[in-house]
Formats: C-alpha cells, structure tokens, sequence
C-alpha cells in the first residue's frame, strides 16, 4: 500500500516539481512565495497527507516547471524540512533538501513599523543572521524579524 | 574610503575607523583646514537635531566647504508631499555629500542606495548615528591613549539607547570588559549581548553604579527617559540612583573620565563639571574634529 501511495505522490507527473514534506499549515505560504499562482502550469495541492516522519505533511506538485535552486530555496523560511523532487519521464531526476538562503529579497515584510521599508518603499531586503531558528537582519532598519513575525507580502 | 558612505558603524572596518580616528588628531591640533573649498555638502534634517546639524556645519565651515540644506522639512517639497528618493535624487545633483537625518530607521541606508554622491547618516530614528559612535571612541582613545583592554561602565538606559548599543559593538574589537549598569527594565538588549560573548568578551550587570565606577577606565553616562517606563513610580523609584554626583567620585581610577552623549538632563550632577574626570563637555567638541576628518576621508580630502 505505502509502495502505491508513493508512486502516486512522486511519479503521477511525466514532468515537474514536488515540493514534498511541506508542513501541513504551510502548504499555501509555498504557493504565495513561489508565485505559483502566476503559473499557467497544472498544479497539484495536496494537505493532511499521513507522512511517516512529520505525521501529516503537506505537498504541491507543478507540472513542467523547474526552479532554480536560489528561487526554491526561499521556501526554506517556512517549510525547512521540505524536500524537491525533480521529475523527468516519470523518474526521480534529482532530488535534493531546501536549505535556507543567505539574503533574501521582496516576499517578507520587516516587523518594524518605523522602518523605511514600510513607510517609502515597499522592496524589502533581509540577511539571515540565524538560518537554525530563523532571524532575518533588515537590510535598512537592522532590526531582527523572528519565525515569530514573519509576515509576507 | 573615498566615495564610501557611512551608514552604520559596521559599515567600516576597525582599520578605516581607526584612520578617521588619527586623521581626527589632526584636525584637533589645526582646525581651521580650509581644504574642501570648491565643495557643497548637503545637510538633510528631516527631523530636527540641532546640536548634530550645528556640530556638521561647523566641521563643514572649518573645511571651508558650503553647506546647503535644511533643518525642518516644513518649508520643502517633502511637505508637499514628495518622495524621499526622488529629494534625495535631486540634492545629489547639487552637492558633493549629503548628511541626513530622518526619524525613519533605515532612511539612511535608502538614501545612499538612491544617491549618486556618498551620504553620511546623521541618525535614522532609533537606529544608527555612527558619527556619534566615532566621537565616542575617539573620545576615548584622546583620553586613555589606547582603546585596548579597557573597563567601560556604561550606566543608564541600555536597552533603548542606540549610542550605546554601537559603542558596545564597537568596542567589542578592542578586548574591552563592559560594566553595565541599569534598571531591570533598561537591560541591554540580549542581542547586543551576543556581540560581546561571540568575542568571548566578560560583561557585569549591576542595579547601582557605586561598585563599578571604581573599575572604570570610562564611564559612559545616559539618560533615563520617564516614557521608557510601564510604571511611572517604577522611573520615581530609580531615577535619582542613576544620577552621578562628585561625591561619588571617590577610589576612582586616576585616568578615569566620564562620557555622555548630551543633552544631559539631570543624571550628571552639575558639580561633576569641574572635577578632572568630567569630559563630556570636550566630547562634543572631539565631534566637529571627527566629522571633519570623516567628511575629508570619504571627499579624498585626505
């Protein structure tokens, strides 16, 4: 039975991305970050799905879309235990963890309200000063935003 | 360093920082340089400070530079409503610098991404004032002769103010060991702890100043500001123990000297002023030689 659920989770695409292991709560934070509703591709949105390491674990799957690794590694910010999954002719092509990146560019919003990001300007620009527990330094105001505050765009 | 904006202290090296320090010296033994003549600096005050505007101005005129600029955005097309790139982008046309100052944090840093000349933040909100972090550390350095292995006392309001969370920074180069001396509620900030235990650096916390002082090489005073506190009896109840009067002054070190970034409200006794540890009054004038020298490093000046 696990053998079948597994073929249909990563093989149903001949080609294309799955974002497996997303936490469940998460699975359309994914969808905003990566634009995917942008996308005239077929896209496949899956919750509550029972995962042997994370209890229910969400997945998304886009047919005949590649992304690059800076643009998917985004994603990490809230779905660090995600795993890519790169189809082709219905076989595993790569496969690869998300890790968090070193910048981070638009998507997040800095918690400060004071800061010029949210006054005068509306691009927002972040390091990562802890990838483990999430904190990004504002590039402008240089306050921290945490997990805690993460808001998007 | 020519060119180079200063936006935070961070934002130069130790070696750059301690260049504008020695150039400082110079300055402090002949002022009156008049080496930036055929210049325009630009000075931005979309908030009010008159004590940094009129410290800028004067190492601008001692450079024999032309200032153009304002001090209150009520009489500019800011108050028109016009964005703060597109001013920003227009006085860069007219000048070779541009000092702003901005109650937005982070403005600062727009400003130099939007500038065609460098900028030199004069202080954005809470954020950074890093002209007042190198009067600082050059006030210390004048006065102890190093800025190595020293014993700060830093006393007052750390969690809320900027001055002293980049001198901590700061001053994390230079094997320093920090005494912090507050009320509960105006700890410094765990963030800015981190700094000085990633450098593996000892720090002290204390409720009163009297056990500290003794150790110090530098007391840096703050103020205590009645609006930090959630409970007005809370700020009656502390207020007079953060207050340095002379009579405290005694077992202190023989090179101790005592800082504040000024405006001094009430927690320096004014009969401090006259005792040879007072040097507060010196530092703002250590203010004008370090801008000058700043403002000649990033014109290649110097």
């Amino acid at each position: 039975m696990e053998k079948v659920k597994k073929q249909l989770v990563v093989s149903a695409i001949e080609n294309g991305t799955v974002i497996d292991h997303i936490p469940n709560d998460n699975v359309s934070t994914v969808v905003r970050i990566l634009d995917l509703y942008k996308l005239d591709n077929e896209i496949f949105l899956g919750a509550n799905l029972n995962s042997k390491k994370y209890g229910k674990k969400g997945i998304i799957k886009i047919k005949d879309k590649f992304f690059e690794d800076f643009e998917i590694n985004k994603i990490a910010l809230v779905a660090s235990t995600a795993t890519i999954i790169e189809i082709k002719d219905y076989k595993v092509y790569r496969k690869f963890e998300v890790t968090v990146p070193e910048t981070i560019s638009g998507i997040i919003k800095c918690f400060n309200p004071k800061c010029v990001t949210n006054m005068e300007i509306t691009s927002t620009k972040f390091k990562i000063v802890d990838k483990k527990d999430i904190k990004l330094m504002c590039h402008y105001c240089e306050k921290i935003t945490k997990k805690e505050t993460l808001e998007f765009f | 360093m020519k060119n180079k904006s200063l936006i935070s202290i961070s934002d130069y090296s130790v070696d750059e920082i301690m260049e504008v320090l020695e150039l400082a010296k110079e300055f402090e033994k002949n002022p009156s340089q008049r080496i930036a003549e055929s210049k325009v600096i630009a000075s931005l005050f979309f908030e009010p400070s008159t004590r940094t505007m009129m410290s800028f101005e004067s190492a601008a005129n001692r450079l024999g530079a032309r200032v153009i600029g304002f001090n209150e955005v009520s009489s500019t097309s800011v108050s028109k409503g016009e964005s703060l790139s597109d001013t920003i982008k227009t006085v860069s046309l007219y000048s070779d610098l541009i000092v702003i100052r901005h109650h937005i944090e982070g403005a600062a840093r727009f400003a130099s991404e939007v500038s065609k000349v460098p900028v030199i933040n004069a202080g954005d909100g809470a954020n950074q004032h890093p002209t007042q972090c190198m009067l600082d550390l050059f006030s210390i350095l004048r006065t102890q002769n190093t800025l190595d292995n020293l014993d700060i006392v830093l006393v007052g309001d750390l969690k809320f103010g900027r001055t002293v969370h980049s001198l901590v920074k700061a001053m994390t180069n230079f094997n320093t060991t920090f005494h912090l001396v507050s009320p509960v509620e105006l700890k410094l900030p765990s963030a800015v702890k981190m700094f000085i235990k990633n450098r593996k650096l000892k720090y002290y916390q204390y409720t009163s100043m009297e056990e500290a002082i003794k150790k110090a090489d530098i007391v840096y005073m703050t103020r205590i500001q009645r609006e930090r506190f959630s409970d007005p009896l809370e700020y009656e109840r502390v207020k007079n123990s953060y207050t340095l009067s002379k009579n405290l002054l005694v077992d202190v070190k023989p090179n101790m000297k005592i800082l504040h970034p000024l405006p001094r409200v009430n927690e320096i006794s004014e009969d401090v002023d006259n005792t040879p540890q007072a040097y507060y009054f010196d530092q703002a004038l250590n203010g004008v030689y370090v801008r000058q020298a700043l403002i000649s490093k990033i014109l290649g000046l110097k």
